[in-house]
């Protein structure tokens, strides 16, 4: 099932129960899937234009008076576009407002380098008072958005929107917005991985494991506030870690394992992910070889790092 | 209204006392929205000092959020909070930060002081308390330089778009801003044919610091079906003489102890 069609149900069933809950749009509710929601919810699903500065302040505005306000847009739009609103209208003034960023990165393919955010993590990171959680795929999804509504706080929800593999099929799965899934047990390196590079990311172990090497894998959906324990354990474990995210390598996933291991055990790391780049026209897998982010790329720095060792 | 008048004084006396105190602040775009404060917090907020978060009260969201000492000296004269905080403005830990914050001062409905936002929170404000059905009004200021502020007109197709009749804004038109005249630096004019085409009531009153006009525009105001507009014709730095000579360079002064004791002494002498 694709993540919006994910989306809108459990926002039409959440919105049934709450009536706090509201999602308003800036003219890319097709894209994002919450379109459907205006006819059952007329007062509470509804589109301010092409204007995201007043999306996310009208967000904050009725988060003042009780309300939980969804806004949707593609991650640039979402995040750099609205930085100031949302650190000053949502963070700082401590309101209630949930923000879908849709099209992280790569993913945005033929829309191309200007909207594809390679930032939009490191930009909302340094930020106070925000969650920034992103999607792995549908049944984590699924299990997460109720936990995002109970969270009392503003959360950037980072999320790839079409279909995309399950990861997490076993129906004993229980996500935490706050912790870590730990994919698999190894003792040769750790790879932490966010986003489609999840995916990748279990590619490349089929990689690995056809050589031997047997990495520890750990999938981190909320790199803010990011689960230390998990990290320094499994780096620990390992002594050799990788990070492989959909966003440049500079203020994402890389920069946030990072700062832990600096503090609590330094530990050689090898990032993959966007160096520092622009994005540009082009369809996933075309992309994934520019900016060497496949599954192939993700064993060259497992292989690299593991010579680090200690 | 000259009992109106009066309090118009006393809170200028808390303007000038509580930056005197302090030392330098924004004082004069306070003091030119002290009767507008006056008019909303005597004659038309439906709001209760003792339960500052009552359910379905008025709301007024300053978004000219560098405009805090004045709101403050209104918010004390009603009772939110005791006078004695007027002079802790921006110390250490104080409840009185120079730009407005909801989450410090009782009273304050709205975070604001990064220009252009607080206007769309109020209309977010609006549009929440429209589904919530309460019958609040929904009372924002804006300054005449904040609408340089792109956000400002996205917000204002917005409300018109949601029919927030229940929006009562007002601009406080002071022709100053910081860097020089706002006609000199990048002109809003015409201002009120620019509220009427984005779909809004548009009053302009051309002394906004005559408290029986500001009266009767907010009471036309509340006849309206479209959110309202209410152009105050203001000086920046109103009450004061030497502080309005000084022009734009008032946005924000040192005040030293001679000064805060002429100024108070022009502000009773009105009383």
């Amino acid at each position: 099932m694709e993540i919006r069609q994910v989306l809108c149900t459990e926002l039409e069933k959440m919105m049934t129960e709450n009536e706090n809950i509201v999602v308003i749009d800036a003219d890319l509710s097709k894209p994002n899937g919450t379109f459907p929601l205006r006819k059952k919810f007329p007062e509470r699903a509804f589109d301010v234009g092409i204007a995201e500065q007043n999306m996310a302040s009208v967000a904050a505005g009725m988060s003042s008076y009780g309300f939980i306000p969804f806004i949707t847009s593609f991650t640039p739009f979402a995040s750099r576009r609205i930085c100031d609103q949302i650190a000053i209208s949502i963070a700082y003034a401590k309101q209630n407002v949930k923000i879908i960023g849709s099209d992280p990165g790569i993913s945005a393919e033929f829309n191309g380098g200007t909207h594809m955010s390679m930032e939009d993590v490191g930009v909302l990171r340094s930020i106070p008072n925000l969650v920034i959680y992103e999607v792995v795929d549908a049944n984590q999804f699924r299990q997460a958005l109720p936990q995002i509504v109970a969270y009392d706080g503003p959360v950037y929800i980072r999320m790839f929107r079409k279909t995309i593999d399950d990861v997490f099929t076993d129906d004993k799965y229980q996500f935490d917005l706050f912790h870590a899934d730990q994919l698999q047990e190894g003792k040769d390196v750790s790879i932490f991985c966010s986003g489609i590079m999840v995916q990748e990311t279990i590619k490349a172990n089929e990689l690995l494991k056809a050589e031997g090497i047997e990495a520890d894998i750990v999938s981190i959906h909320t790199v803010k506030p990011i689960d230390r324990e998990a990290i320094v354990a499994s780096a620990k474990k390992t002594g050799a870690v990788v990070t492989a995210e959909n966003h440049n390598v500079i203020g994402g996933l890389r920069s946030a394992v990072s700062e832990v291991l600096c503090e609590e055990c330094p530990t050689p790391l090898r990032a993959v992910g966007v160096k520092d780049q622009f994005g540009q026209v082009g369809k996933m897998p075309f992309l994934k070889e520019v900016y060497q982010m496949r599954a192939e790329d993700i064993v060259a720095a497992v292989k690299e790092v593991m010579t680090l060792k200690k | 209204m000259g009992d109106l008048n009066s309090i118009c004084a006393r809170v200028r006396e808390n303007v000038i006392t509580t930056i005197g105190t302090l030392g330098v602040g924004h004082i004069g775009g306070s003091l030119s929205i002290v009767d507008l404060l006056v008019v909303l917090y005597e004659k038309h907020m439906h709001v209760d000092p003792a339960n500052p978060k009552m359910e379905g009260r008025d709301r007024l969201i300053v978004s000219k959020g560098h405009a805090g000492p004045a709101v403050y000296a209104m918010l004390a004269e009603k009772g939110f909070f005791d006078k004695s905080w007027l002079l802790t403005l921006n110390q250490s830990n104080t409840n009185l930060p120079s730009h407005c914050d909801m989450h410090r001062t009782p009273g304050i409905d709205m975070t604001t002081g990064s220009l252009g936002q607080g206007f769309s929170c109020a209309m977010g404000v609006a549009k929440a308390s429209k589904i919530r059905r309460d019958g609040a009004t929904i009372y924002t200021i804006i300054g005449d330089g904040e609408s340089q502020e792109g956000q400002i007109w996205e917000a204002a197709m917005f409300a018109a778009q949601q029919k927030l009749d229940n929006v009562i804004a007002f601009t406080d038109y002071n022709n100053m801003q910081i860097d020089g005249n706002v006609d000199d630096i990048c002109d809003i004019g015409p201002l009120a044919d620019k509220w009427r085409a984005f779909g809004w009531n548009t009053i302009e009153v051309e002394d906004g610091h005559d408290v029986d006009a500001i009266d009767s525009a907010i009471v036309e105001a509340k006849q309206s079906d479209k959110p309202s507009m209410i152009i105050l014709k203001t000086v920046k730095g109103k009450g004061v003489k030497f502080i309005e000579e000084m022009g734009y360079g008032n946005h924000s002064i040192p005040m030293t102890p001679e000064l805060v004791e002429q100024a108070l002494a022009e502000v009773r002498g009105t009383k």
